[in-house]
């Protein structure tokens, strides 16, 4: 069954879409604050806030807390577990694909 | 869950890595009417220097003043072209940004105006010292130069075309130190030809199917 079931790899985390952007988002930059996570998801700041927890709750990614002027800031890095994870994600998305074709 | 949402899943996630590290909004159109702007500059300054010349052959003297106010002429003149061509470049890239309903002044923006404002700000200083100094014909080797290490700079944030248009301003500077007196044709090619070339082959490239499609 393990061999045939993909699906399994699928990481259930990864099943919101809001979360996958997060993610997407951290793979390609450094450090991203709160409000450009807010401005490229589109999103408004409680229901970002809840799923940066998930993934935060689930080490996959890292917050820093800082200040500019008496402004917080807070930033996100992705950790080096969320990216093993992220990758694991796409590799089961694609393998899924290819096995149709 | 189906093969086409994987499917649409994985693309949604290059756009998403895509469109959160590279500033897309640069528009061609901004390029071409920084090209128009300086080559109507550089047409503008050579009738000034032409004139200049004429008078200093004329009269058979060196005037010092007659030099000074050439120089002040031509920085102004200079700046008006550079506020000519960011002016006209940000228009044409707030108008691509609203049309394809994308902020145009987000991180992407930020990283692209502070990778490119570091070379800017030390070639100004730089340059501002040559001209202190009496070392005018290194002006415009030294424009090409700083304004193409800017690009190759900012191309990371943006289209990374960009950084080979960055290069060729490079090598039009550096050819230009063996020429001096040479430097307002570099000017004029690198500020103006360059730049409406590359801005077309841009246009082309990225916004040409968009803009029939409306």
């Amino acid at each position: 069954m393990a061999i045939n079931n993909p699906i399994g790899n699928l990481n259930k985390i990864f099943d919101s879409r809001i979360r996958l952007g997060v993610m997407s988002i951290l793979m390609v930059n450094d450090e991203v604050s709160f409000n450009d996570l807010k401005q490229m998801l589109e999103l408004t700041d409680g229901n970002l806030a809840s799923h940066l927890n998930t993934l935060e709750e689930n080490g996959y990614l890292k917050v820093h807390k800082g200040f500019i002027g008496r402004k917080t800031n807070t930033t996100y890095q992705i950790t080096k577990a969320g990216e093993k994870a992220f990758k694991g994600h796409l590799a089961a998305l694609e393998s899924m694909i290819r096995s149709i074709e | 869950m189906t093969d086409q949402q994987h499917l649409n899943t994985l693309s949604d996630i290059k756009r998403i890595m895509d469109r959160s590290s590279r500033y897309i909004s640069l528009s061609g159109l901004s390029g071409v009417c920084a090209g128009i702007s300086g080559l109507v500059g550089a047409a503008i300054a050579h009738s000034w220097i032409r004139d200049y010349y004429t008078r200093w052959e004329t009269s058979g003297i060196f005037d010092k003043q007659d030099f000074n106010i050439l120089k002040i002429k031509l920085t102004i003149l200079g700046l008006i072209v550079m506020g000519l061509a960011l002016g006209g470049g940000t228009y044409f890239t707030w108008r691509k940004a609203r049309k394809d309903g994308l902020p145009i002044w987000d991180k992407t923006a930020r990283n692209v105006f502070y990778s490119g404002l570091i070379p800017m700000v030390a070639g100004a200083a730089f340059i501002a010292g040559m001209v202190y100094n009496n070392l005018e014909v290194l002006v415009a080797p030294a424009c090409l130069l700083f304004y193409g290490l800017a690009l190759v700079n900012a191309s990371k944030y943006t289209f990374g075309d960009i950084k080979y248009f960055g290069i060729a301003q490079i090598i039009l500077g550096i050819i230009n130190v063996f020429y001096l007196r040479r430097g307002l044709y570099f000017w004029a090619f690198g500020f103006g030809v360059l730049h409406i070339v590359y801005g077309v082959m841009m246009w082309w490239k990225y916004e040409r199917n968009a803009s029939a499609e409306d």
